[in-house]
């Protein structure tokens, strides 16, 4: 970038006029466009939610509100449902990104080993991560929804998959795992194509193990891209909506804090309580998104300077 | 869907095998295709299952057999004839194109000032755009929601496209800043140096140079927008707008006594196909849009 001013400066008056305008100003013109469209479309309703949050409004009277203060975070927090979607949501978040981690892992580690047909499996896994999320649901309750499902008949019992407390949340987070391993298969495949062969070879003379060489040196180096893929699925299962959503309408113990945010505002028009609980899901992924920004802080900065 | 994914490319395996050929020889193990034929069945069973529903009707659905006894068009024919579901897949293909139109526009400009130009606060511009694809749609959808009704855009497509900028335009920025990078410096210099303005430099020669990473963001784009849920349920009253997936939630049977997910699977399947041949096509692409940045650091 450097040549490029030094160019600029050292050109004549006359093709110094016809570089238009200046580099920074130039900058200046590119990027306004998307700052203003993002303040327009995302800075403002937040913050325009934020003061929802604040108020209390009228069930009976359309547009009637009064100051509430903190009066609706407080009833969020002491309410018994709203602990309910968070926990929900704990539980799905761990026990779909761990699942994910290592089916993916394995898939990752299966699609780099050299092998015939190779090709076959790179493909298919695309499947699934092509797979709408509402479809992906739809799916999974024509495979658990007796009678048109199989899974009872195939296991010999007489659930009822989606109806029942701790089975409806299983089966939402197979459903979720099935969707995602792949990605997150994608992202650390990406992760072990940049690792060089010569270490291995190195290791392989040296006498080192096949388990040796996963341990000391596969897992190590594939650290930073598994540390992205885990923080990128844990920020999506945070904010888990749709899958909840199709396969049980967020009843039978699977109620998420999108989906109780979602009902108590759009099903009960009750605003004021429905946006405090929306900031409170923004609030809970901006903790574990600052954590992201700074594990990959040092990707964007070198992306900003070079 | 096995005859579209069954051809191996032959091109894979050679290069494949130069990059490990040391400890990974010709022969292939026994257990590996084991866990091979494993994957590609936990990959490919789920869709099947839903493809064998939508070919079964009447007592057929409640027979249980992993394929359709009977094999029939109905439910296809029936979802065709649902003016619901045609009409949902003309909302989603206006709502999905636009918004990916406008995010490149628009975000092509702000990933190529990132990329290459000098300013102050670039990093801070990066971090803003990475922060912004880490919220909760459900923070946006609350507010929204009274908003859209107050300024008379609810349940409309204009409604629909403005939420799905919020999220398609760092999506894109992100994406294309690692693509304009890969641009070599020396033409766009060589350009200057023969007196074009910056802009000109940009127009004529990175963009064209940048068309495969425009192509990726713009499928990653779309893909995002034609699979959007949560604003499509949370700011859609009525089939006007409603896109796809909120369709397919609210989808029942063209008659009461119909089994809805027969009609539900045909066009959960009439959607996915597309999207599929899409992703297959485009796969090298798609692959290298979704780990863009993601090893690098």
């Amino acid at each position: 970038m450097a040549d490029a001013t030094a160019v600029q400066k050292t050109g004549t008056p006359a093709t110094r006029r016809s570089k238009g305008l200046s580099e920074r100003r130039l900058a200046f013109l590119m990027v306004s466009p998307s700052m203003l469209l993002i303040a327009l479309v995302a800075a403002y309703p937040i913050g325009y939610g934020l003061w929802l949050s604040l108020h209390e409004y009228s069930v009976r009277v359309a547009g009637l509100s009064r100051w509430a203060g903190l009066r609706n975070y407080r009833t969020a927090l002491s309410d018994s449902e709203w602990w309910a979607a968070f926990f929900h949501t704990m539980i799905f978040t761990v026990c779909s990104v761990s699942l994910e981690f290592a089916i993916g892992l394995g898939m990752a580690l299966v699609m780099h080993a050299a092998f015939r047909g190779q090709g076959i499996i790179r493909t298919t896994v695309l499947v699934p991560w092509a797979m709408l999320t509402v479809v992906t649901a739809v799916m999974w309750r024509t495979m658990f929804e007796s009678p048109l499902g199989f899974v009872n008949s195939l296991l010999g019992t007489n659930t009822v998959w989606l109806g029942d407390q701790p089975y409806a949340l299983i089966v939402v987070i197979l459903a979720d795992v099935w969707k995602t391993a792949p990605f997150m298969a994608l992202l650390i495949l990406a992760g072990l194509q940049v690792i060089p062969t010569e270490i291995y070879e190195a290791a392989e003379v040296d006498g080192a193990t096949a388990w040796q060489r996963f341990a000391r040196i596969t897992m190590p180096l594939l650290m930073p891209a598994i540390l992205v893929a885990l923080i990128f699925r844990t920020l999506d299962a945070l904010r888990v909506f749709d899958l909840p959503f199709v396969l049980t309408n967020g009843k039978s113990g699977t109620s998420t804090l999108s989906t109780i945010a979602q009902e108590t505002f759009a099903s009960n028009r009750i605003y004021g309580l429905g946006s405090a609980m929306a900031v409170l899901t923004f609030l809970i992924v901006m903790i574990v998104s600052f954590t992201y920004i700074r594990t990959v802080g040092g990707n964007i900065r070198g992306l900003a300077e070079e | 869907m096995a005859t579209t994914t069954a051809p191996a490319k032959p091109a894979e395996t050679p290069r494949a095998k130069r990059r490990r050929g040391a400890d990974a020889g010709p022969k292939t193990p026994w257990w590996l295709w084991f866990v091979v034929t494993a994957i590609v069945l936990f990959c490919l069973f789920p869709f099947y299952w839903m493809v064998s529903i939508s070919l079964k009707t009447g007592g057929d659905l409640t027979s249980g057999t992993p394929y359709p006894p009977s094999p029939t068009l109905k439910n296809y024919q029936s979802i065709f004839r649902n003016g619901d579901f045609t009409r949902a897949l003309l909302n989603s293909a206006v709502v999905s194109i636009v918004t990916t139109v406008l995010a490149l526009t628009v975000g092509s400009f702000c990933a190529y000032a990132l990329a290459r130009l000098r300013f102050r606060g670039k990093f801070a511009i990066l971090a803003l755009v990475l922060s912004i694809t880490t919220f909760p749609a459900i923070a946006i959808a609350a507010p929204l929601f009274r908003l859209w009704s107050d300024i008379g855009i609810y349940n409309t497509w204009i409604g629909l496209i403005i939420p799905y900028l919020t999220f398609a335009l760092p999506l894109s920025i992100y994406i294309l800043v690692s693509f304009f990078r890969e641009i070599p410096k020396d033409l766009e210099e060589a350009a200057l140096v023969d007196g074009a303005t910056y802009f000109q430099a940009f127009r004529k020669v990175v963009v064209p140079l940048a068309a495969p990473g425009l192509a990726t963001a713009g499928i990653l784009t779309f893909i995002g927008a034609w699979n959007e849920f949560l604003f499509a349920i949370t700011l859609t009253s009525s089939s006007s707008a409603r896109t796809v997936p909120a369709a397919i939630a609210f989808f029942s049977g063209s008659t009461q006594f119909e089994q809805p997910l027969g009609t539900i699977s045909a066009a959960s399947v009439v959607i996915s196909v597309p999207l599929i041949l899409l992703v297959l096509f485009f796969q090298k692409r798609i692959v290298a849009g979704l780990t863009a940045g993601a090893v690098k650091g």
